[in-house]
This record gives structure tokens, sequence and C-alpha cells, in this order.
């Protein structure tokens, strides 16, 4: 890591103990600020964390480790989560599974080589009534169809940079 | 007597929460507390949990500081009604909320908000402004002098444990959501160690509505033992899936006609948690007494393999058991390889009763609700499916038991 980046990474971690506060408690929301700008919270984060707390390294790791929203590997710009449970699991899940796996040729769990995205399963969204569903980092699709995840794909790579055609598609 | 299917015509639609809130800040502390005791409301989380008991401990606690902390980590499979609520009557949440933090005095309260719903989390801060414009909240409310109360919205991370409310307070101390021993109970060592009330979504919203429409329009409604109406999240293979309220007391068979059900071999209620009931037990009522849900009910048609299903909830508590205590985090794993036993046919029937045994023990000794409960769809379809579950062939083979396991 650049040191530069370094320092940002640094930078952004004090404003978010700055926004939440030094206590203990405000580690979950510290932590989910880094995931969502950074995909990951790195060992170099967790460190910073535990400093600004005045916690050990590894009390901010178990947290990690324990929550399936925070990533110590870098995770994909979209993270793409399909439910699993047994609702959509009954409105044909593997077919969406498959698509997915098909149009970005990774499997569960992996992340495409571009960094762009990442697949995952989710347990019950709460959308059971309109399954499949899936998140889109924190966008919701519901009735998801094999056509349709082509058009969320390339919702999402238009949202990124220059051929970004809406304000709105453009997601965090 | 089932009132309806969409939100618009949910009794919540029709309730003021202005009214609401204001009614029950008028009444003296002991006053408002005897009454949600007196509507009879339990918990609608599930564990149904009478809420003027858990309101009288927590305002009997002393301490400068308490909590009232809304439960909205919806994570039970089958269950979307709290985010429908919280989409379309946030409002009567929040009073709800308000209302609780007067009667215990408590002067914060926190939203934990799954992190699937994130989406959510817009939409509630602007709900939470414009209460803080009005004077809904902050520092006085409804003009009332000295009294403070405000609402914060906290994130969960991905993890169903969090929605057992020591796990769920574990998580707000920015610690693993792993459950707490209890006693201690939340409504004297809860959040910091401070007296706290831990409510669902859906409780805060019918205390509003009893301050609205009464007492005795509450407990008109529903069976002696589980009173008022009860909103349920339906999905499975029906032909109307959706959000509907129920008077408590309504049997499935009356729920499976109006969802257009009526051919299920079988119902899941109370999600992965809850228990399987088969096609011949149609006539028992949703109720703590009879078949207790949390609010979900997934339907199985009659081509679904029960098995497949077992397979599915156990796979979600082996992924989702916080892994603190060994019944829960080695008994899922056990009955997710019975299952896998099952699939292939090489269960013995010693060892199925041997994995009976251990969702016995894992009933018993698990630390929490979660392990306490991962046995019972399992138990269940075991019960109740046992025939077409034994002797299965492998797929793809042929007949001879030439690859028994145990």
């Amino acid at each position: 890591m650049l040191v530069t980046d370094q320092d940002r990474l640094r930078q952004d971690i004090g404003a978010l103990v700055t926004r939440h506060g030094r206590g203990r408690s405000s580690l979950l929301p510290i932590l989910q600020g880094v995931q969502q700008k950074y995909h990951e919270v790195s060992d170099l984060a967790m460190q910073l964390i535990a400093d600004e707390l005045g916690i050990h390294p590894v009390e901010v790791h178990s947290v990690v480790s324990f929550y399936s929203f925070l990533d110590e590997r870098p995770r994909g710009r979209f993270v793409i989560r399909l439910c699993r449970t047994i609702s959509c699991d009954m409105a044909d899940k593997d077919r969406i599974a498959q698509q997915l796996a098909a149009d970005l040729q990774i499997a569960f769990g992996e992340t495409t080589s571009d960094g762009l995205f990442s697949l995952e399963w989710a347990n019950c969204l709460g959308m059971c009534d309109q399954g499949p569903a899936m998140l889109v980092n924190e966008e919701i699709y519901t009735r998801v169809t094999p056509a349709l995840v082509h058009e969320v794909l390339e919702r999402c790579r238009r949202s990124l940079g220059a051929h970004a055609l809406d304000v709105k598609e453009v997601q965090r | 007597m089932i009132a309806a299917n969409f939100t618009g015509t949910l009794t919540f639609a029709s309730v003021s929460a202005d009214a609401g809130l204001e009614r029950a800040l008028q009444k003296s502390r002991p006053d408002l507390i005897a009454d949600v005791s007196a509507s009879g409301l339990k918990g609608r989380g599930g564990a149904g949990f009478p809420t003027g008991v858990k309101w009288n401990l927590a305002a009997a606690a002393r301490s400068d500081v308490k909590y009232v902390i809304c439960n909205a980590d919806e994570g039970e499979p089958g269950t979307f009604k709290d985010r429908v609520i919280l989409s379309d009557h946030a409002d009567l949440v929040f009073a709800g909320m308000t209302i609780a933090g007067y009667a215990i005095g408590a002067t914060k309260g926190i939203l934990y908000l799954r992190g699937e719903y994130a989406y959510l989390r817009a939409h509630l801060e602007r709900v939470l402004a414009t209460r803080r414009e009005r004077h809904l909240l902050g520092e006085v409310i409804h003009g009332k002098a000295g009294l403070r109360f405000d609402i914060q919205i906290r994130l969960g991370s991905g993890a169903y444990v969090c929605g057992e409310e020591t796990a769920l307070i574990e998580s707000l101390e920015g610690h693993r959501g792993e459950p707490r021993n209890r006693p201690p109970f939340p409504v004297d060592t809860g959040l910091e160690r401070r007296p706290s009330v831990v409510n669902n979504v859906e409780t805060f919203a019918w205390v509003t509505s009893i301050f609205d429409r009464g007492v005795d329009w509450f407990k008109a409604i529903g069976t002696g033992r589980s009173v008022g109406p009860k909103i349920l999240s339906v999905s499975g293979d029906c032909a109307r899936p959706g959000v509907y309220e129920v008077p408590f007391g309504t049997t499935l068979a009356a729920l499976l006609e109006e969802v257009g059900g009526q051919d299920a071999r079988a119902v899941q209620v109370g999600g992965a948690s809850g228990i399987c009931v088969p096609a011949g037990e149609f006539h028992r009522a949703i109720a703590f007494e009879d078949v207790a849900t949390g609010g979900s009910i997934i339907v199985f048609g009659e081509h679904r393999d029960l098995l497949h299903v077992a397979r599915n909830f156990l796979e979600f508590f082996v992924e989702e058991s916080c892994g603190q205590c060994t019944p829960c985090r080695e008994g899922t794993a056990q009955l997710l390889e019975g299952v896998e036993l099952l699939e292939r046919g090489a269960c013995s029937t010693a060892h199925l009763a041997q994995l009976t045994s251990l969702c016995q023990t894992m009933r018993l000794a698990s630390k929490c609700g979660l392990g306490q409960s991962a046995p019972n769809a399992f138990l269940s379809i075991m019960q109740h499916f046992h025939d077409e579950l034994m002797g299965r062939r492998p797929e793809g083979t042929l007949p001879p038991a030439a690859s028994v396991g145990r």
C-alpha cells in the first residue's frame, strides 16, 4: 500500500471516529464506514481503528470476522447477495445463481478479476413473497429473472465513470 | 375474519400515531403501564413475553440512564412484516418507542435495523427528522415539561443471531453478536449494563394502536391467552403471498383459504426456528398456546420434498450459529449431516434415533433461543413425514444398498 493510500485510510478512519465517537460502541459504525468505502476492512484498517479506540487489534478482528457484511479480504465494488433461504429457494433461486455465475464467470464467494463484482449467498433478505431476491450493495431486487441479471450487471457497470447515464444510478 | 393482505388495509393504516402518543402521555406512568398490561399485549417477535411485565420491570429498575431498543433485526426466514411496517407505518413504531421511553423513564431510543434493510434507513431518518421538527421527539415532547426522548438508528451487519435481544445488545456495544447468559435480563442489565426494554417493531406499533383505539378494542380481538391481531408474512406455494393481519386464534386452514394455499401439504409456522405443521393438523390455530409464530408462514405445496426443506433450514442454522456454545454449534452440523445421510438413504434407524435425542439436548442445553429452536423444524418434519424420509435411493444409483454409511 502506498504511503498516500495509508494516509487516506488514516484520515478516513479519523473522520469516522470523530463522527461516531471513541467509545467501544462506535466500533460497528466505524467498521461499516470503512467497509462501505474500501470494500474491505484491511489489517491496517483494523490496527488503526484499534489504536483510535484504545483496544487490542485482536478485538477488532474478532468483530470483523463475526459479521458477514464485514470482509477481511477485498470485495468487489458491487457485492451481489442472492438469497438462498427457503422461499427464494422454492422460487428457483438456483436458476438465478446459475445465470449470475455464468454472466460474471465466477463462483459464489469469488470476486471478478476487474474487482467490480463479488458474488455471495445471503440468508433470508425479507423479500420472501417476491422471490427470488438479491441485494446489490444496498439496493434490493425482487422477482429476479435470468434476463434481469444481465440488466442489473449492466446498470452497475454503467453507473461507474464517464458512462454513467443517470445520477440516480450511481451507487454508493 | 381476516382483515387484509395489503398494508393499506391493515389496522395500522387507520391508527393515528399522534393521538396514540398524546393519550399515552396524558396518563401517569403507572397507569400507562397498567394499560399495557391490561391490554394483554405480548411480544410480537415470537417469544410472546407480556409487554406490560417487561415495562414494569424496567420502570422499577433504578438507574439514571435507561434505554428503549426496537428490534428491527428481522431475520427469521419467511418474515418480512417488520420491513412493511417500517416502510409504511414507521410513525407508529417511533410513537410506541416514545411511549415506552416515558413509561420506563428512558431518554434514549435505538432502532437496531438489520444490515439487509439498509435501504430503509434514509426513509426512517426522514421520519425521525419530521418527528423532531414536530416536537414529537427531542427536548420537550407534546409540550410535556421534563419529557425528553430521542431515537437513533443503528445498523446490523448480517448476523441472524443479533435478533436475540442480548446478542443485539452485545452488537450495539461493539462486540461480536454472542448472546449473554440470562438472567440478568436486559430489563435490569441491558445496554451498557443499564435497564433496557427491547421490543419488536410490531409490538411498538400495537402499543401506539392500543392507546389510540383503547384497551377494550384490543382485548376484544384474539383468544384469551393470545390477545389482539397479529401481522403475518405469508410466502411459498400459495396464490396470494404477502402481509396479512389476522386475529390470534385463526386456524391455518382459514389462513390458507385466504391466501390461496388450500392444496398445501404442510405449513412452516414460525420460520426456520418454528415447526412444520402437516395438512392433517390445519385445524390448529395461530396463537401462543397452539402454534406460535413471530409472523412467518411458509406454505409447502403438494410437490415439495420436506427433506429438502429441512436441509435448507439446517444449512441456515449451521451458518448463523454464533458458535459460542457446543450444543448449537456442533448440534446443527450433526443434524445437517443426518439430512445428508437421509438424502443418500444411508441413515440407519438407530442413528436417526440418536439425532432425535441430540435434538432434545440442543433444546435443553443451548445457551439461547437460536440453538434451542434450531432442531424444531427437523424434529417436526421427522415426526410427520418419517415414512417418506427413510430408505431413499441415492440419486442416479441402482437398487443395491452398497453405500450404506452409519
